[in-house]
């Protein structure tokens, strides 16, 4: 599925939009992390949870749950929250 | 794995004061200074003579970056503990002096909960210490909130101290986030004695200082004759706030400490801590962040006052910054603020923003809150300003270069 990349990870994707696997959200990002080693933890943090300014949108939805089911053709969309000064 | 291969920009500065004072002696080695701040990383280049200073940055530009340090042993390889306002927390880990960077494989973390449990989460990697001349590849990091962590292999993977992390009694000296400082409750001043890579000390804010004879398998809280604040219990280790240890190079069994309540010295094998900073003066007082040690002068400290009284301004107090110097183990103090602003500065000096190089005269160093550089040639004397309009000043090192 398409995967669109924001600012700050494209110092690991080097490219905004790519393609990546997974039936949820968290198969997904082990695929990312896969091929662009790193990427995960700084979206996820070690409890396996969204860090604080992460946001993931499914077919423009936003999603709040690792676990949600995802089809080969929708188009996710991981999204920096406003945040720092 | 990110990584950047762009050399940054340099460009040569002047100090914007000069010092009256030759050197009593050239400097043996070029000196390099390592600033972490809230917006990136800057490295400054000293010349022979410590007088020009040429600035390599910024790296990692719009990074928190909470420590920038080479490793002494191999004198090239340099760690940095950043994180942004949306990413994770890593350690970028260059081997050529900052030209390139690679990011850490398996950063500080701490351990995933078990089903049904709630885990803790790094937000920052706040400390980088190498750990003995003994272990080329190891270091240890401490983090926000209070982790300590191990890397055997150079700083690519980072394991946890479960001694520490995950030990109900520690985790109960942690306290709360609330229990912290404004940015988060830190565990920092990880200190390797420099005779026995088994012998470490480590500080929490809150949380007290401690003590591992045993390379970390097992630790205990140094706190006796620390005080805290009015109305609590000093027999109670959470009440205690370290804000900086450092260990004297010229004696490895005397210890300084900058503490939320004051000054103190500690001579091992005693385990009681004096408060030295009762001879302050009084308008000044004792409360501070850094505490810097002489690299051969085990009498010689330095610290910078700083405003703690009501609201805890932290700010210098009255708005003239100074730093004060003991040369009698702290009987007795003497204000160092030739050069500095003399009035209407309100700026102060974070925990980790103050050092001294190996020099003779000794080379002072502190990074302000307000983004400038000072440093000092001749052991505080004299204070000159060599840079200017950086983002707030996290952290200052010095590095003899090879």
């Amino acid at each position: 599925m398409k995967v669109l990349i924001p600012g700050p990870l494209l110092s690991y994707t080097k490219k905004r939009k790519v393609e990546a696997t997974g039936a949820t959200i968290t198969e997904l990002l082990s695929d990312l992390d896969r091929q662009y080693p790193g990427l995960r933890f700084r979206v996820i943090d070690e409890q396996d949870t969204m860090r604080a300014h992460m946001r993931f949108f499914v077919n423009g939805e936003q999603v709040f749950d690792m676990t949600h089911s995802l089809r080969p053709t929708d188009a996710v969309q991981i999204v920096q929250a406003l945040s720092g000064g | 794995m990110a990584r950047t291969t762009k050399k940054s920009a340099t460009r040569t500065l002047r100090p914007t004061a000069r010092a009256t004072r030759a050197p009593r002696r050239r400097p043996s080695r070029r000196v390099l200074v390592l600033v972490a701040t809230r917006k990136g990383a800057w490295l400054y280049h000293g010349d022979a003579t410590r007088r020009m200073w040429r600035a390599d940055g910024p790296h990692f530009l719009g990074h928190i970056v909470n420590h920038l340090v080479l490793d002494p042993r191999d004198g090239r390889t340099l760690l940095a503990a950043a994180k942004t306002g949306h990413l994770g927390p890593t350690v970028f880990r260059s081997t050529d002096l900052g030209r390139t960077w690679k990011e850490a494989a398996r950063p500080p973390a701490f351990a995933k909960a078990p089903d049904g449990g709630t885990g803790r989460v790094v937000d920052h990697t706040f400390w980088l210490t190498p750990c003995h001349a003994n272990e080329p590849n190891a270091w240890y990091a401490g983090t926000s909130p209070q982790g300590l962590f191990r890397s055997d292999d150079g700083g690519v993977t980072w394991e946890p101290c479960s001694v520490i992390n995950d030990d109900p009694q520690y985790r109960a000296w942690m306290g709360s986030v609330q229990d912290g400082t404004p940015d988060g409750p830190k565990l920092h001043s990880i200190i390797v004695d420099p005779r026995d890579p088994a012998h470490l000390y480590m500080a929490m804010s809150g949380g007290g200082v401690h003590e591992s004879v045993d390379g970390g398998r097992t630790f205990a809280p140094i706190v006796k004759g620390m005080e805290v604040v009015e109305g609590f219990d000093p027999a109670t280790i959470a009440f205690h706030d370290p804000h900086c240890v450092r260990l004297c190079p010229g004696n490895p069994d005397r210890l300084y400490q900058q503490n939320h309540c004051g000054i103190y010295r500690l001579d091992r094998p005693s385990n009681e801590w004096t408060r030295i900073g009762k001879s302050m003066p009084k308008r000044v007082g004792d409360i501070g962040f850094p505490m810097v040690v002489h690299p051969r002068d085990a009498d010689t400290v330095w610290v910078f006052p700083m405003d703690g009284q009501t609201v805890w301004p932290r700010t210098s107090p009255e708005g003239m910054p100074a730093a004060y110097v003991t040369r009698n183990g702290g009987k007795s103090w003497q204000r160092l603020d030739s050069g500095l602003p003399k009035s209407q500065a309100w700026w102060t000096v974070k925990r980790q923003a103050m050092t001294a190089d190996a020099q003779d005269p000794v080379g002072l160093y502190l990074g302000t809150t307000s983004g400038e550089l000072w440093m000092s040639r001749d052991e505080g004397n004299r204070w000159a300003c060599i840079a200017r309009n950086l983002p707030e000043i996290y952290a200052v090192e010095a590095a003899a270069m090879r």
